[in-house]
């Protein structure tokens, strides 16, 4: 595969951090942006710039005409049904508050249950939280397995129990701690099964993984720009059409409404729209669109057949680590395959992810340490932080080995 | 030593050492040997958490001077936490207040006491602070 070529598209990727090359290792919190999309935003905030739905003066036009064309190239990329399906907002966390709570004002009574897993992160506990004390709903987790793997037979437990069932599934297409590609397709059957639908965090899949929701079948699905080598403040909910028609509008504004009246009372817009208050991000959405087409044109099968070397060469070497345990281990449990995608969560005995992440930082590898936004799962595992390397379509072998050698002169000085 | 002469001893010290890995090395290594906290003392009370590291710390009044101990579970925060506790602590709450933080910024560790780092030192500087002015107080009643 050739990454070099893909690498030149990416003009951070050329840069030094204390005078040394940049080893960018940090993508499962955000990635680095190909040319494609940064012409596209230079272009439109320097000479392109007309508010969408709003005029009839020439930039206006284009503007709305380039970014019809991005909810086009996203519903397209996702293989949603129609583009009234396709949300725009400002991230995955936008998304799954916009989702918590009109899902929650439409659907959600006292006494309801809802569903999530033990591997979330905060964005797709907390916004349920908040619905659950507002409607005077409970909320149920589903526990993760030692290995990172979810057994089905829990989830049927919970929904299975005497009474209406839960009102929602939430969970992660893939953890951005464990990096184990959840079997989404059967677990939404066997929720579909029982009437429930699912709401997928798909921030971290979407990035690694082709994704149909036609095929998967989701309810739900919500994922971030700024992972998917798109611009930072733009990200997408796909809703099932049969919801989102029904679903009360979370925020009120321009945009979202059909007529607004002080005697008749105000109607709102139709789908997209009615979820979309206020001045898009407009750029940034062409932008994703400019993202999205950007990864069309790879090929997505070899580049996951690469990430898919490149991990199973990261797991060999950190295995090779004494006192290094990595989360999220691939294999086989409960009669399905967990895929790791190249994310690589660990904990090192005797030495402390921030200390790990200091060193290599200086070394010029960008890392993450801490509790990656998922307290409790951290909390399953019995650890208060951890270190964190994760792989873009543009990194290479030989930094994999440039960062094995670091992190082993890092814990050299450190135990 | 008054807390001047301490931040000028440590300014002196760092001034050797050339580039950051060996800043790195020299904080490890002060790190490794700051005596660890008694478990007693790691209480929810006595803990700043941050999202990268956590810091407990330890007070007391003996003679009117205040006495700290502190230790974190990051080797990296740990020495410099061992600057923190070796240039405060044994001092009165009056001359804590008056001490010059300049030493920070001086020696090259300002970034790792931005709010930003979450690893707990700029919440333990604070919580330094906070005991000198309540004992101060505490004093002047």
């Amino acid at each position: 595969m050739n990454i070099s070529h893909i690498r030149e598209q990416f003009p951070a990727l050329a840069r030094e951090v204390y005078g040394k090359p940049l080893v960018y290792l940090d993508n499962g919190a955000t990635a680095q942006k190909p040319i494609q999309v940064l012409d596209v935003l230079n272009e439109m905030q320097g000479g392109l710039n007309g508010n969408v739905h709003r005029a009839v003066h020439y930039l206006s036009v284009q503007c709305t005409e380039r970014y019809n064309k991005a909810r086009e190239s996203i519903r397209d990329f996702i293989h949603a049904a129609s583009e009234n399906e396709i949300i725009f907002t400002s991230g995955t966390t936008a998304s799954l508050n916009l989702l918590a709570y009109s899902f929650g004002q439409t659907y959600i009574k006292p006494g309801d249950r809802i569903v999530v897993t033990e591997t979330e992160h905060h964005s797709n506990i907390v916004p349920w939280q908040m619905v659950c004390r507002r409607a005077g709903a409970l909320l149920e987790v589903w526990e993760v397995d030692e290995a990172g793997a979810l057994d089905p037979k829990k989830l049927e437990t919970m929904l299975d129990k005497p009474g209406p069932v839960p009102k929602i599934l939430a969970l992660p297409h893939i953890s951005n701690v464990l990096g184990l590609v959840n079997p989404l397709q059967e677990i939404i059957q066997v929720a579909h099964y029982y009437g429930v639908p699912v709401a997928v965090d798909g921030a971290q899949g979407i990035v690694h993984k082709k994704v149909d929701v036609q095929e998967l079948d989701a309810d739900f699905y919500a994922f971030s720009g700024h992972k998917l080598y798109g611009p930072t403040g733009t990200g997408v909910l796909y809703g099932k059409e049969k919801y989102l028609e029904e679903m009360v509008p979370w925020q009120g504004g321009g945009d979202m409404i059909s007529s607004v009246s002080f005697k008749k009372g105000t109607t709102y817009a139709g789908l997209p729209l009615k979820f979309e208050a206020g001045t898009a991000n407009f750029i940034g959405m062409v932008g994703l669109g400019a993202a999205v087409e950007f990864m069309q044109s790879l090929d997505r099968d070899m580049l996951e057949a690469y990430e898919g070397e490149i991990t199973t060469k990261a797991m060999k070497e950190l295995g090779n680590i004494a006192g290094c345990r990595v989360y999220g281990q691939p294999g086989t449990y409960y009669g399905q395959n967990y895929e790791k995608t190249p994310l690589f969560s660990m904990s090192v005995e005797g030495a402390h992810p921030s200390d790990m992440a200091l060193l290599l930082d200086r070394m010029g590898i960008a890392v993450r340490s801490g509790m990656l936004c998922a307290e409790p799962l951290l909390e399953r595992y019995g650890q208060t932080a951890v270190l964190r390397a994760s792989f873009g379509l543009y990194n290479t072998m030989e930094e994999l080995d440039f960062f094995i050698e670091s992190l082993k002169k890092a814990l050299k000085m450190l135990r | 030593m008054t807390i001047q002469e301490k931040q000028e001893k440590i300014i002196e010290e760092f001034s050797f050492l050339e580039d950051w890995m060996d800043k790195y090395e020299y904080l490890i290594e002060l790190g490794k040997k700051l005596s660890p906290l008694r478990e007693e003392a790691k209480t929810e009370e006595n803990l700043i958490a941050g999202c990268q590291s956590r810091v407990w710390l330890d007070a007391r009044i003996e003679d009117g001077k205040l006495i700290f101990n502190a230790e974190s579970d990051a080797l990296i925060t740990k020495g410099i936490v061992s600057l923190l506790v070796s240039v405060f602590s044994g001092h009165t709450p009056a001359e804590i207040l008056a001490a010059d933080m300049g030493f920070i910024e001086q020696v090259g560790l300002k970034e790792h006491l931005s709010p930003t780092r979450a690893n707990g030192l700029l919440a333990m500087i604070r919580q330094i602070q906070l005991y000198a002015t309540v004992a101060n107080t505490q004093k002047a009643e």
